[in-house]
């Protein structure tokens, strides 16, 4: 055994708040690499400020600090904690660079802490720039050739040194434009000309386009022996030009020759080896389709998305191996936990084909460029796995949750051939559709590759797919024999699928299927192609003869995941689901998990006693279903996805444990829930259903303004808005009755304190763990409003209110299990907003910083248990000494055209949470965690201010003066802060002439924008392009003065004037006895 | 066309036909690589065998003209469970069906390859019969009874004595079924080589003045080969002697060590071998069905390499002559590269002896 005995205390960095590029995948190798430690009994100190990860969890580290990832805080720590040694590979980019920093400035050297795994130097080597170019060409390796020049004439003699075409990149410019790819020396005149004028500094990186060449990734290992191994290897579906985390991705490679897979290979293991990786590292190169030309992008010497996919796809537990590498194993001397007689030391060989698709947050983005990039956009993930390709495709299509059940879509459908050339030339997140129309059309394969640069093998499989839907359009349910049925099966059609294009029932498919004894098998997924026995209860679903799956007789339950990250659906409810299975183990009865996510932990082979890897559908589902058995199935912990499978459940029979699908539907459906509301006298803000502009009018007359308008089913773009005058809610209805017939819901807004409750229900009693109170005013979702526990400004007659409302709710719904409810306080009255009959996204962080393991009860009460025989009581639990204030993460800054200001529809991705003794303390440290810094005083604050909202910025504008901050605003605002005798200098408007208000963002003179908008989501406003320009500077944008006027507090209170008095807190302790 | 995979034991598989449509009986071996079937159809050491890919679709690049380990197929029979019919790659010239076709290798596709590969691993290596003919149990089982592939090696080897390239270093090089890429790989460190039919006797060889001979892989079961055991026997004593798989195999058994049949052997491009000295591990390519017995080894051998999945032999050197070999494949072809390595100490060795 080679484990370096010094190492006794480790510290892991997690990744922080799931942002764009950076989603649940490191919670899923830090909680890996943290019970893989604790394997080995080392202590382990955990720091990540994100509260709705299962890494934060007392179980899964020694100590648990939901803590800012900054310097200073992770500082503190390591004085506190004194551990001898820091993991730095696991949190993403965030750790890494948490990492460096620590090291650069001494920090872990004063404290005798040593970076185990891959040392600051290779990661160094790795991620600096220059240092990569200089170590690739030390050994050989091919880089992208690129220049920087200064003037025209040196752009040309670049362009011919290197190659046309040629990517043309100004330095320092915003969202990287004014660059392009020139072909020839008069392309690159034009574009080099541009891009000179834009550069901030006259620098423009000249650059050898690998445009449309095939991008490869390996995902390699390494120990101390220098033993070097290649877990996956990853074909991108898009060649290079869109960021692989938006590109479809397939495992293994499918068009390489073992003469191009092994050169690329044997070039990823030259390059860790030389850069000295102790643990995981990904490799991106492309290659060139017409030759053995190939050229290494990047590396990213740590776990990765990548390496989260790779580890899905084949089995191998690559965070858990790096951890133990950092502990001094090498590979031999681990073993292989799928099969338990094998070691890690060896290459996963798969026997099935997998295939990721990016999840987009475009459908809740509608103006968004959707235009995909070298900038990634995605915000989650799904993965399929088929015995052939096209399965695989098919699965990860429906799994999607876009209401594709194969590759027709109706949108492409309606666009002419030209339209459908232009489009799959500058893909967007629906080319594969418009892919498939245009084979559809009978348009030549090779023209397509030779537009899109896609592999023709890849094109070839979606029309043979694009084959059969075509057959099956023309036939009626009768034409579908045995044969036939069975070979759609194998290629991955869904009975939804068959019978949308057949224009039957999915019911009528499946009844065929039971007629002809068509049924799904499953295939474990075991690292060795079958070669060693395995133990890994990992399956996916195939249409073959023999089945792998051996089913217990025990109690069993089966727990739906919430399937992939997207805005409104994250982490959150990935850390519910597998809460629910350790609780379910705990009771001792088997557990089936089915999810469709990579990313998560919830898709870890050792989690569930069977994990099923599939899509989750009520067709996937049922197979399992069928195949299992389970005694009952839970959906509260899926989230929405889950939840609407319950209707399908019941007209099946399957029975659901947790509150039953007839009361799920009552919370949901808008006239039952008014209905048992009225009936327990509980308020809801009046509203009104309505089906024209006029009864709209006479509506919102009637309940008043401002009213909460929105479509009763929810089509693109046209989202839930707040309107303040009848002028607005005429432009909303005209656009809504435009493009839909169906009717609007018309609310009274009430400007109130909204609240949040999550509580656990088991019939009879409830407890509610805690009480949450927003910060913003109501108007803004939920999931991006500042939530703070205990509630700062409730009375303890509100608080009962609360309590009883709640406990009314529940029993009427027969909740069993999980309830959330948001309610507004207006003038001292209560008001239900929404009841979700689920788990929701707060239950994680109210779990950690009231220590009530939330998840274990509900699912406790679901088996039948009575709170009241539980030890933590019945009603409302105790309040938590400790302040904790959740704050909102935004990924704005990556999509293109999108608005910044908040509203009714959420489009935070991510959260992290600020604990504190006092609130201020809790506050301030989750604006520093959230990354909204306390501006610089050297820095001015610019203020744009609408009508409504002037009079109450007065205040807040003086105490900003009074704190030493400068205010530059527009005209208008200005003129009314002058008049109040508060100091502010009036800058140019966006029309105006320069310098103007965007001048003065891209100059680095501000530090906040404070912009209050009238009306969002118009991209033609000056608003508009403020705050994008803002954020795209990387500037914080506040759009709600009650954020602002929290800002100003905790800047009043001097809490923020010295990081030394903030402190930092052991989540992991505490009493776990109730009161 | 409608065919069967019937195996010794009863179990039969349903699929199409494709490739040249004749029955063909062989001992149904799996391969786990995911890539180089075209290397892997052309290795001689598959001589006799029917291959069954584990990984489920095969043909994706097609076929070229550069990859092939030996001038044609080799194999038996090749199971798949899927062959794609639209290859894509620049280099591709043929597609898999126009090329077993043109070279008379029958093939099965749709086949439940994992379950197959689950039978072969539990029950061990046996033969098989690819059909697309309604046969009766008892010609079946005749069938089988027929098969023999004891004179795999004399099928296989060169049938002339051959010289290739120049160099200061002359090796001579016993062809059992050699693949091109160990012809290549010497030639590539700079040294002649002169390639020997299998079966030529030893005092021809010495004749040659020779710094070293090497032993190469091939088909079939070493322990069928008295004759060549015996030139080896004293090709050892008179000069350095090294080998790879099948040629490892021999020097074992000239050397008075056994060999002895694995239950379903080594065939993939992903098997960690540890280097007993350095205490590195490689991921290697392998293709073979026997191994050297630990317990037979005499004391005057060492081993050099072990296997990580099952401890087995990869490798040994003689304690005092200048003899040694290994089992898997440094030369890859298909698989990892990271041994290559080995044909320096092979060099070495030679070298070390004039």
């Amino acid at each position: 055994m080679t484990l370096d005995t010094s190492i006794k205390k480790v510290l892991v960095i997690g990744s922080g708040p799931i942002v764009i590029g950076q989603a649940a995948e490191f919670d899923y190798s830090g909680t890996q690499a943290c019970r893989a430690l604790r394997e080995e009994g080392i202590e382990t100190i955990l720091i990540n400020s994100n509260p709705a990860t299962i890494m934060t969890d007392k179980d899964i580290a020694d100590k648990v600090y939901i803590e800012p990832l900054t310097v200073e805080f992770a500082e503190k720590i390591i004085a506190k904690e004194r551990p001898d040694s820091v993991i730095a590979g696991m949190g993403g980019q965030t750790g890494l660079n948490l990492t460096v920093e620590l090291y650069d400035k001494g920090i872990l050297d004063k404290y005798n802490v040593k970076v185990i795994g891959t040392s600051v130097d290779s990661i160094k080597k790795g991620e600096d720039r220059e240092l990569f170019k200089k170590t690739m060409n030390e050994i050989g390796e091919p880089i992208v050739d690129s220049e920087i020049v200064t003037d025209l004439d040196e752009g040309k003699e670049a362009a011919v040194r290197i190659g046309y075409p040629v990517i043309i990149r100004p330095a320092y410019t915003l969202g990287g434009s004014g660059g392009g790819i020139a072909g020839n020396e008069n392309e690159l005149t034009e574009i080099l000309t541009k891009g000179l004028q834009l550069s901030m500094n006259k620098q423009v990186l000249i650059e050898k386009s690998i445009k449309g060449w095939k991008e490869i990734e390996y995902e390699v290992m390494r120990d101390k022996n220098g033993t070097c191994i290649a877990i996956c290897n990853m074909e991108n579906f898009d060649p290079v030009g869109v960021h692989t985390g938006d590109s479809i991705v397939v495992a293994p490679s499918q068009t390489l020759s073992d003469v191009e897979y092994q050169m690329l290979r044997t070039a990823s293991i030259k390059i860790i080896d030389a850069i000295g990786i102790e643990g995981g590292c990904n490799v991106q190169l492309a290659l060139n389709p017409d030759n053995f030309e190939y050229v290494v992008i990047e590396i990213n010497p740590r776990v990765s998305r990548s390496s989260a996919l790779a580890s899905k796809a084949t089995g191998y537990p690559i965070a858990k191996v790096a951890a133990k590498i950092a502990l001094g194993y090498t590979l031999d001397e681990i073993k292989n936990s799928v099969t338990e007689k094998t070691y890690a030391a060896f290459e996963p060989s798969l026997d099935y084909v997998v295939l990721k698709i990016p999840k987009w947050p475009f459908d809740k983005f509608f103006y968004a460029d959707r235009i995909l990039g070298t900038k990634m956009m995605a915000t989650g993930e799904v993965m399929a796995i088929g015995n052939n390709f096209e399965a695989a495709l098919l699965k990860a299509v429906r799994s999607l949750e876009i209401k594709q059940y194969n590759l027709y879509s109706n949108k492409a459908a309606g666009k002419s051939i030209s339209e459908l050339k232009a489009i799959i030339q500058n893909p967007d997140d629906e080319r594969l559709f418009y892919i498939a129309e245009l084979i559809r059309r009978g348009y030549r394969i090779d023209r397509i590759a030779e537009l899109t640069k896609i592999d023709e093998f890849f094109l070839h499989k979606i029309s043979n797919i694009v084959n059969e839907e075509e057959k099956l359009r023309k036939i009626k349910i009768e034409l579908l024999d045995d044969k036939w049925l069975k070979k759609l099966k194998k290629i991955g059609f869904s009975d939804r699928g068959i019978a949308d294009l057949i224009g039957s029932g999915p019911n009528d498919i499946y009844n065929l299927r039971m007629k002809f004894n068509i049924k799904a098998v499953y295939k474990m997924v075991d690292t060795c192609s079958g070669e060693f026995e395995a133990i890994s209860p990992y399956y996916y679903s195939t249409y073959d003869e023999y089945d792998e799956v051996q089913t217990s007789d025990k109690k069993k339950i089966l727990v739906i995941g919430s399937g992939p990250i997207r805005i409104g659906q994250g982490v959150e409810f990935d850390y519910c689901s597998v809460h629910c299975i350790f609780a379910l183990q705990k009771c001792g009865v088997e557990t089936i998990i089915i999810n469709n996510n990579p990313e998560t932990v919830s898709t870890d082979f050792d989690i569930a006693d069977k994990l099923y890897f599939e899509p989750l559908t009520e067709e996937d589902v049922l197979n399992i279903v069928e195949k299992e058995h389970p005694d009952g199935v839970i959906l509260q912990f899926g989230g929405q996805t889950a939840i609407k499978l319950a209707n399908f459940f019941k007209e099946k029979n399957i029975p659901i444990l947790g509150t039953n699908p007839e009361q799920i539907d009552a919370a949901e459906d808008r006239e039952k829930f008014d209905a048992i509301l009225e009936s327990l006298n509980i308020k809801r803000p009046i509203g009104k259903a309505v089906l024209n502009l006029n009864d709209g009018i006479k509506a919102a007359d009637q309940v008043g303004y401002p009213v909460l308008v929105r479509p009763s089913y929810v089509l693109g773009g046209q989202g839930m808005e707040v309107t303040y005058t009848r002028e607005e809610l005429v432009t909303y209805l005209e656009n809504a009755f435009k493009s839909s017939k169906n009717p609007v819901l018309i609310d009274k807004y009430l400007v109130g304190r909204e609240i949040e409750v999550d509580a656990i229900c088991d019939g009879e009693d409830i407890l509610i763990p805690g009480i949450m109170e927003h910060l913003e005013r109501a108007g803004i979702h939920s999931g991006d409003s500042i939530a703070i526990y205990p509630p700062k400004n409730l009375s303890s007659y509100t608080k009962l209110k609360l309590e009883e409302i709640t406990k009314k709710i529940a029993k009427s719904l027969k909740s069993i299990g999980m309830i959330n409810i948001q309610f507004v306080e207006y003038k001292d009255e209560l008001y239900v907003i929404e009841v979700n009959p689920r788990s929701s996204r707060t239950v994680p962080y109210i779990s950690k910083v009231t220590k009530v393991p939330m998840i274990e009860l509900a699912t406790r009460v679901m088996l039948g248990e009575k709170l009241k025989d539980m030890r933590y009581g019945t009603g409302l639990y105790k309040e938590s000494s400790l302040t904790a204030v959740k704050v909102p993460v935004f990924s704005t800054q990556k999509l293109t055209g999108v608005e910044v200001s908040l509203g009714p529809e959420m489009k935070s991705t991510g959260e992290v949470l600020g604990i504190g003794r006092t609130y201020f303390e809790a506050l301030y440290k989750g604006f520093i965690a959230a990354g909204l810094k306390i501006p610089d005083k050297s820095k001015k604050i610019l203020a744009t201010i609408r009508d409504a909202d002037k009079e109450n910025f007065k205040e807040l504008a003086f105490k900003l003066n009074m704190l030493g901050y400068k205010i530059v605003a527009t005209k208008n605002t200005a003129k009314h802060l002058n008049n109040a005798g508060i100091k502010a200098e009036v800058v140019n408007k966006v029309t105006e002439k320069t310098p103007n208000i965007i001048d003065f963002i891209k100059n680095g003179e501000i530090g906040l924008v404070i912009d209050i908008p009238t009306k969002a989501n118009n991209s033609g406003t000056d608003g508009f392009k403020i705050r994008r320009t803002s954020v795209e500077a990387s500037i914080n944008v506040l759009t709600s003065l009650d954020t602002v006027a929290a800002l100003v507090e905790v800047m009043e209170s001097g809490i923020s004037d010295g990081d030394g008095e903030a402190d930092i807190y052991n989540i992991s302790l505490g009493s776990h006895s109730g009161r | 066309m409608k065919g069967k995979l019937i195996l010794e034991n009863g179990i039969m598989f349903e699929g199409n036909c494709f490739g040249k449509i004749s029955d063909t009986v062989g001992e149904v071996v799996f391969n786990t690589g995911m890539t180089g079937y075209q290397e892997i159809l052309t290795d001689p050491s598959y001589y006799g065998q029917i291959v069954s890919m584990t990984y489920p679709l095969i043909g994706n690049y097609g076929i070229n003209t550069d990859d092939s380990q030996s001038d044609s197929p080799k194999v038996r029979g090749f199971i798949i469970r899927e062959r794609c019919l639209e290859p894509n790659n620049f280099r591709c010239e043929f597609n898999l069906d126009m090329y077993l076709k043109k070279n008379n290798i029958m093939a099965i596709e749709g086949i439940d390859t994992r379950h197959l590969t689950k039978v072969i691993r539990n029950a061990g290596t046996m033969k098989g019969l690819i059909t697309t003919n309604n046969i009766e149990r008892e010609d079946i089982n005749k069938y089988f009874a027929d098969f023999s592939n004891k004179s795999a090696v004399k099928e296989v080897t060169i049938k002339k004595i051959k010289t290739l390239g120049e160099g200061e270093q002359h090796v001579g090089i016993l062809d059992f079924g050699i693949k091109n890429n160990i012809v290549n790989s010497f030639l590539y460190k700079g040294c002649k080589i002169t390639i020997f039919p299998a079966f030529t006797a030893a005092d021809k060889i010495l004749n040659y003045k020779l710094d070293g001979i090497f032993l190469s892989n091939g088909p079939g079961d070493p322990s069928d080969l008295p004759e060549i055991i015996d030139n080896v026997k004293i090709l050892i004593d008179k000069m350095p002697v090294t080998g790879i798989c099948l040629g490892v195999q021999l020097i074992a058994l000239a050397l008075g060590c056994e060999t002895t049949k694995m239950k379903f052997g080594h065939r993939g491009c992903n098997h960690p071998v540890k280097d007993l000295k350095t205490a590195k591990v490689t991921i290697t390519s392998q293709n073979h069905g026997y191994m050297i017995k630990e317990s037979s080894l005499t004391e005057d051998i060492e081993i050099t390499h072990v296997n990580i999945n099952d401890g087995t032999i990869e490798g040994i050197k003689h304690k005092y002559l200048p003899v040694m070999g290994v089992q898997y494949h440094p030369e890859a072809c298909p698989g990892p590269h990271d041994s290559n390595i080995i044909f320096d100490d092979f060099m070495n060795m030679y070298k070390g002896a004039k």
